[in-house]
């Protein structure tokens, strides 16, 4: 059985806007509009889309502080909207951009508070927070004031007191946001490691590409509600349209030249850059260029994975 | 599909028997946390402190001259009426007759959309709001009651009373005060569910409070009929029976009746607040936040 179970689950808002000076008109929006899909125990899901996609209604819902309109969805076994409070004691929520940590007390106050809250057995609790300080390398922290932190320990602190009540399912919601190259590194070092030794199942919500390329073997790319992604990294390449990119050093300057299977996308003196599908083998384009111009150097770039969801954004937007 | 078979999770359904013993440590830990958080601001409890002193005597020397004009008013001595100010301006801050407290964090968290975060927690709103107000209670009775008191009593012939058993009654009412004070202030602050920001409500509340906790002026010197409802209101609660208790004013049967209103406010107050509570969250997981 898998840990989370989505059917076809919707969710619609209603939206009142001003039409006139009284007079007011209801719209329905979708903010998810029929999901489906299945997350096994131990996986480590990326969940992507742009800004108003669904992520965080769908967040909502596997945690039980929204109800779906309609559809099947249980955690762990449960209704969620139905057992908030059991399940919470089950499942830890990590937000980049807030905070669960006692503001004004230092970190260790609230871990102490969390130990009350979920009622963590004495030694579990040492054993948890051992291991926490030890990866996040909180030791020199757990005596300042949270608000002392700066954002990258706040959300290593937030981190720890997510997981200290060993949950099932952790939920991440941009968990690097703002953080520098050497904190983003050590957060998803410390969720692969929770991932992989803990085996808890994570779901990830980011804009930050390389947090999924790192950590997640499946991303979810989700837009106006459905799911328009659900698969591996290299199966998004494909349905991304993504290009490949072959970069020709010719002998002199000259107008875009024509090869067949490929096109000119930008032309800078003797270099020329050419864009070709990712799954096709470079060789041939090659071929056709060295046949039928003076070629003094190349090299292939592979795609950016950026540039693979910013075009399935945009095409998503405009079908 | 089997639900039953759910290796590794702890049991669902009710918690093992502690449950109460366990829920009790929770907002202990809670009660203890506000108060130490409070107790981190040294320099704004001074400076209140320091503000709660000047009103004391702003105030004392007015009922002063007051109470020479007219002796005996509203059957006050005038050694009363100078204590009736202190234990006012004890109280003032520690019964959060403004408003404040617990309600400045929560309307934050509205504002900035951190009280979804609260809901992911396995902890009662209101029990977890209740015990912290708690906490900041008990530090405020300390540093911004006893101090602005003690210097009153330095330079005022103050009505201090001897008996402890009047000590208790009194402390004990300061306690339901908080209470009846909590339950106000929850109904108002549960508003931004639906107002999205609580502080027009509280605005208004802040008036009302003022004028019928007796922080201005002792309730009974209300005329007609004003004086006769003043004193059934929940907010005479929140200063009047409190420092009339201090004053000796309410002993014996008196006592457990000034007590005993407000515990029954206190009672409806809270429950009101758990209904409201209750449809406050309906409405967030059914219709969205």
């Amino acid at each position: 059985m898998a840990l989370i179970e989505l059917e076809d689950v919707r969710r619609s808002f209603t939206v009142r806007t001003r039409t006139g000076r009284l007079r007011r008109e209801k719209r329905e929006v979708h903010a998810v509009d029929g999901l489906t899909f299945d997350i096994e125990a131990g996986a480590c899901v990326g969940y992507i889309g742009p800004n108003g996609a669904g992520k965080s209604t769908t967040i909502k819902m596997l945690t039980g502080i929204l109800v779906p309109s309609s559809g099947q969805l249980r955690v762990a076994g449960v209704d969620p909207a139905r057992e908030r409070t059991a399940l919470a004691r089950r499942i830890g929520v990590v937000f980049g951009q807030r905070t669960t940590l006692w503001w004004d007390l230092p970190l260790r106050d609230s871990y102490e508070l969390a130990r009350r809250i979920y009622r963590i057995p004495d030694a579990r609790y040492r054993a948890n927070l051992d291991r926490c300080v030890e990866l996040l390398e909180l030791g020199g922290l757990l005596d300042t004031p949270v608000r002392q932190l700066s954002l990258g320990q706040r959300m290593r602190g937030d981190l720890a007191a997510a997981l200290l009540h060993d949950p099932q399912v952790l939920y991440l919601d941009e968990p690097t946001i703002g953080l520098d190259v050497v904190s983003k590194g050590r957060v998803r070092e410390f969720l692969r490691q929770v991932n992989r030794e803990q085996g808890t199942t994570v779901l990830l919500t980011t804009h930050d590409l390389v947090d999924i390329e790192q950590l997640c073997d499946r991303v979810m790319v989700i837009d106006h509600g459905r799911l328009v992604h659900d698969g591996d990294l290299a199966g998004l390449h494909a349905v991304g349209m993504s290009e490949r990119t072959l970069v020709v050093d010719l002998a002199e300057a000259r107008p875009p030249i024509e090869v067949a299977g490929a096109r000119v996308v930008k032309v800078d003196g003797p270099r020329q850059w050419l864009a070709f599908p990712a799954q096709q083998s470079a060789a041939p384009v090659v071929a056709a260029v060295a046949e039928r111009y003076p070629l003094v150097d190349l090299s292939v770039r592979e795609p950016a994975i950026e540039d693979v969801i910013a075009k399935m954004y945009a095409r998503v937007a405009i079908g | 599909m089997p639900v039953s078979a759910k290796p590794g999770g702890p049991p669902r359904g009710r918690p093992p028997r502690t449950a109460t013993a366990g829920a009790a440590r929770v907002y202990l830990a809670v009660a203890a946390g506000s108060f130490r958080r409070y107790s981190t601001y040294r320099a704004a409890t001074l400076a209140g402190a320091f503000t709660n002193t000047v009103f004391g005597f702003i105030l004392a020397y007015s009922f002063l001259a007051l109470w020479q004009a007219r002796p005996g008013l509203g059957g006050y001595d005038t050694a009363q009426a100078v204590t009736y100010i202190w234990v006012s301006q004890a109280l003032l801050v520690t019964v959060a007759v403004w408003g404040g407290g617990f309600q400045d964090d929560v309307q934050e968290r509205f504002r900035t959309g951190d009280i979804a975060v609260d809901l992911y927690r396995p902890v009662d709103f209101q029990g977890w709001w209740l015990a912290g107000d708690l906490g900041r209670a008990g530090f405020h009775l300390v540093a911004r009651g006893a101090a602005p008191m003690i210097a009153g009593a330095l330079v005022f012939d103050l009505r201090v009373p001897h008996d402890p058993l009047v000590w208790a009654g009194f402390l004990l009412s300061v306690l339901l005060a908080v209470l009846v004070s909590f339950g106000l202030r929850y109904l108002v602050v549960l508003t931004g569910f639906w107002l999205h920001d609580s502080d027009g409500v509280r605005s208004v509340m802040l008036v009302v409070s003022m004028f019928f906790s007796g922080m201005l002026l002792p309730i009974g010197l209300f005329p007609g009929l004003l004086g006769e409802i003043a004193p059934l209101l929940p907010w005479a609660s929140l200063v009047q029976v409190p420092t009339d208790v201090f004053l000796e004013r309410s002993t014996g049967a008196g006592l457990l009746g000034a007590l005993g209103f407000q515990a029954a406010w206190a009672v409806v107050l809270l429950a009101l607040g758990r209904i409201v509570q209750l449809l406050a969250t309906r409405r967030v997981v059914v219709q969205g936040g």
